[in-house]
């Protein structure tokens, strides 16, 4: 039997989790926005990551038929995709259920048959979009959760409602998602995979040319048996680490606990070993970092008392300009000049947006001036803490932003060196969780003996979830 | 936030202290039934001996302020003081020590303090004194005011000039005003006697401070350390009660040595000293507990720091003496730490560092404190560099409760550590 590492990062904003082998190998990761209940928000990223891994046992258990036959390869990508689907539909049907009793209970002008039958309506229209999504766009692959996608599809049809029920249809909503939200929901792999498949077979059908569908199909009966043989395995998490802003509230043992400093920094390290300066942005902080080779941390430096040019001021600018969080960094990059912008600071950000409209500048040069803003604050937290050294690595959930990314590029290389290297991976987002997880495997404590109980207390705890 | 509420362990050595505080705002408060005289003056560079010699009794603003921070009574001066028109940003110690005359001057104790007869000002480091006693002119307009100006070592080091000019002041401004206040005349043979209790302090406070060498380290130099130099820091250097409570303080900490116990925290004794730290930078007082804590929770002692210095730096051979009055309170203020230039505290912290075997490096940088907040990067940087020495930096404040940010705090410190354990790790690995 195999052991895993698990390392859990609760950030303000998301939490991540990943799980690695004993060759520090990424095997599963999970993310989900970070609710009022960090407990169901860790437990939920890390089913997220146990599913995940169980995934990746399966395409390793058929790579060689996956590479081999294009129905394959086709039929892994369905898999995934319906898997993520069905996921989406039980917690949809399961707010579905919440809003009809929860229109029962609100008082408001109009009957509540009626608010029933709309939310009824609602929720077929946004299963509809959703499985479509889901299966041709791959919405699963986004990065975004059901409070995002849920919410947008629901104000977007209570606004092509009569004007007389924005307002209870609204608090309806509001009362609805954050039980729903908070409600763990985490049925057993293979349950979850047989209800993908089962999905898929009646998609395919609907969907697929008559010769591809037999080749779908004999696809289909591989995978089954594939699948029954990986849900049987058995997914033995060893040890692990949490991290995070929230950490502290993770419910694991104080010593299975570390630093987020310590983390990013090793997982960064870990991804691009000739990293000697980490700059990680997050949702609510900025931490500049010096690691040594060993990708120990040397020193630090973090943003204090404010949270000016973090991730949520991001969130709040996207919030203002009624637009997502990922549209946000194009917009910017459409920039023909920078706007000067006075302040980073999230409370007076959108009477300086407003007035930088008013004055007739356009959104992308504003948003190309906010996001120059931000960098700079965080090429203030660089120099204060000792500079960057090659290898630069930026993490965070915040690099994800091609427009901070180009900034951050262009502001280090020209103070620190153009032929500085920097690194960004695609998952910047996990290097939280990835140093939690080969923490967990290294077992590196600061107190060995009762790190020691730590851990085996830990591996107990989690016999019942793997 | 983690509200302690274990009673506070204390040491013989700090009820003594406790009581000779104690005793200074009691004679405070009646100096004027008895006639004695008042001087209003600063910690860093303190005339101590000269203030005892014409028989006058000393007042510290700062020490008024970070007593009012520990027995949470800042937050109300520093908004009264804010609401007459200073900033945000000024010295907290300055707006809380305003706030309090502007609420009738009850000290810490609850006593009331009397005005002052003069108000002698040492700049020695910090120009904000200068701006703050300006404001005490106002309050008070019938002090008189006499100033000594502490040339900084820029150069790195005292030159005759520098002395002659500082002894000059004495002379000619200093003492004359001095001799006005008080009506009597300077005498010089009785300040050579009060600084013969002074070289014997200095001696004691250096042996005091060096059993932090030993591991584990009976004393925790920072946060038991402000208590130990309190009284030379409010006005005793130089008495016989001083000499009398060093020696207790010595053989207090002597004893504690032999039997190979750790510091006294209000928490309890340090049971296993995991980390040695040297720290830069004066401790926060209105969560001075919870900070303390904090370093306890964590097996963590402060063997050496720069804030102890802060009324005098005795670590690199200064000792009072008695055969030159003059020449030896112009050296003593020069002397101080936050006179220092940057390489000279680089220098100084980083002896500290080696000769006290510290494990990492720790600053917390003063919000409102420029004397010791500027340079503090440059400071931390080049020792890291010099020493490769883990390094920390927080932030807090001195008496504004607003700037101490428990969470924020924790957070640092606990990454801080966790660096140091992982070192740890891999040098025994």
């Amino acid at each position: 039997m195999a052991d895993y590492f698990l390392g859990i990062d609760l950030g303000s904003t998301t939490s991540k989790a990943i799980i690695i082998n004993d060759r520090d190998e990424v095997v599963g990761k999970g993310i989900t926005n970070t609710r009022a209940n960090y407990e169901v928000a860790a437990e939920i990223a890390k089913v997220q990551a146990l599913y995940n891994a169980r995934f990746h046992l399966l395409k390793q258990a058929l790579a060689a038929e996956i590479a081999a036959d294009p129905a394959f390869a086709r039929y892994a990508a369905d898999l995934d995709a319906a898997f993520q689907f069905v996921q989406f539909e039980s917690r949809l049907e399961r707010l579905r259920r919440e809003l009809a009793e929860t229109a029962l209970k609100v008082e408001t002008r109009v009957p509540a048959t009626e608010l029933v039958k709309h939310v009824q309506e609602i929720a077929d229209g946004i299963l509809a979009t959703g499985r479509r999504r889901y299966m041709e766009e791959d919405l699963g692959g986004k990065g975004q959760f059901f409070r995002d996608i849920v919410g947008e599809a629901y104000a977007k049809a209570v606004e092509e409602r009569p004007k007389e029920l924005f307002e209870p249809l609204m608090l309806l909503f509001d009362k609805s998602i954050t039980p729903v939200e908070n409600e763990m929901m985490a049925p057993d792999f293979s349950e979850l995979v047989h209800q993908a498949q089962a999905m898929l077979e009646r998609y395919h059908a609907e969907k697929a040319a008559p010769d591809e569908a037999a080749a779908l199909r004999r696809a289909a009966g591989a995978f089954t048996a594939a699948i029954d043989r990986v849900a049987a395995e058995e997914l033995n998490i060893a040890r692990m680490v949490g991290t995070g802003y929230g950490r502290a509230l993770l419910p694991f043992p104080e010593d299975c606990i570390r630093s987020e400093i310590l983390c990013h920094a090793f997982g960064a390290h870990a991804v691009f070993p000739k990293t000697r300066t980490v700059l990680d942005i997050g949702g609510q902080d900025t931490k500049a970092i010096q690691v040594d080779s060993h990708g120990l941390v040397t020193s630090f430096h973090m943003n204090d008392r404010c949270a000016a040019g973090c991730g949520r001021y991001l969130g709040y600018i996207a919030d203002e300009l009624n637009i997502s969080l990922n549209e946000l960094g194009p917009m910017a990059m459409k920039a023909e000049k920078e706007v000067t912008i006075c302040s980073t600071c999230t409370v007076f950000a959108g009477a300086e947006l407003r007035e930088l409209l008013n004055v007739g500048e356009r959104r992308e040069d504003i948003l190309a001036g906010l996001h120059k803003a931000i960098v700079m604050r965080a090429l203030s937290l660089l120099a204060r803490s000792g500079g960057v050294k090659n290898e630069f690595t930026f993490t965070g959930g915040v690099a994800r932003n091609d427009a901070v990314l180009h900034y951050v590029s262009d502001m280090v290389r020209r103070n620190y060196g153009q032929d500085l290297t920097i690194n960004v991976h695609t998952d910047s987002i996990f290097m939280g969780a990835l140093g939690g997880a080969m923490f967990a495997r290294r077992n590196i404590k600061a107190d060995l003996p009762a790190a020691a109980k730590g851990a085996k207390a830990g591996a107990e705890e989690n016999e019942g979830m793997a | 936030m983690a509200k302690p509420t274990a009673p506070v362990e204390k040491e013989r050595s700090m009820i003594m202290q406790k009581e000779m505080v104690e005793g200074l705002f009691k004679e405070l408060a009646t100096a004027r039934e008895k006639g004695r005289k008042v001087v209003y003056t600063f910690v860093p560079g303190n005339l101590s001996e000269l203030i005892r010699a014409f028989d006058m009794l000393p007042v510290y603003p700062e020490i008024n302020a970070l007593q009012s921070g520990m027995r949470k009574k800042s937050a109300a001066f520093i908004r009264d003081a804010e609401k007459w028109g200073h900033s945000e940003d000024v010295c907290t110690y300055v707006k809380c020590d305003i706030g309090m005359m502007l609420n009738g001057n009850v000290g810490p104790t609850g006593q009331k303090l009397p005005e002052p007869d003069l108000l002698l000002l040492s700049y020695t480091g910090c120009f904000t004194f200068m701006k703050w006693f300006e404001n005490l002119e106002r309050l008070y307009p019938n002090a008189e005011i006499a100033m000594l100006h502490t040339p900084y070592q820029e150069g790195g080091r005292i030159t005759d000039e520098m002395r002659q000019y500082m002894v000059k002041q004495l002379r000619e401004e200093v003492i004359p005003k001095f001799e006005k206040v008080s009506g009597k005349k300077f005498d010089e043979a009785r300040l050579a006697g009060i600084l013969a209790n002074s070289k014997r302090t200095d001696d004691l406070i250096t042996e005091i401070f060096a059993q932090s060498r030993q591991r584990p380290s009976p004393i925790d130099a920072y946060f038991a350390g402000v208590y130990y130099i309190g009284p030379i820091n409010i006005g005793f250097r130089g008495t016989p009660e001083a000499v009398t409570y060093y020696e207790e303080l010595l053989k207090e900490i002597k004893q504690r040595a032999a039997e190979g116990r750790g510091p006294v925290t209000p928490e309890g004794e340090i049971k296993e000293e995991k980390y040695r730290l040297v720290v830069e930078g004066p401790p926060n007082w209105t969560s001075f507990r919870e900070f303390w804590k904090l370093f306890h929770d964590q097996g963590a002692v402060i063997v050496a720091s720069s804030y102890t210095k802060v009324g005098g730096v005795y670590d690199l051979g200064f000792r009072h003496d008695p055969a030159r009055p003059l020449e030896t309170l112009a050296e003593y203020c020069m002397n101080c730490y936050t006179n220092m230039n940057l390489p000279q505290r680089i220098d100084l912290l980083g002896k500290c560092i080696t000769e006290y075997q510290a494990d990492g490096f720790l600053i917390n940088s003063i919000k409102s404190c420029n004397s010791f907040s500027a340079g503090q990067l440059m400071i931390m940087r080049d020792l890291e560099d010099k020493l490769e020495i883990p390094v920390g930096f927080i932030e807090s404040d001195l008496v504004d409760p607003r700037y101490f940010s428990y969470s924020n705090i924790k957070n640092r410190l606990d990454s801080f550590f966790q660096m140091l354990a992982q070192r740890k790790v891999l040098a025994t690995a």
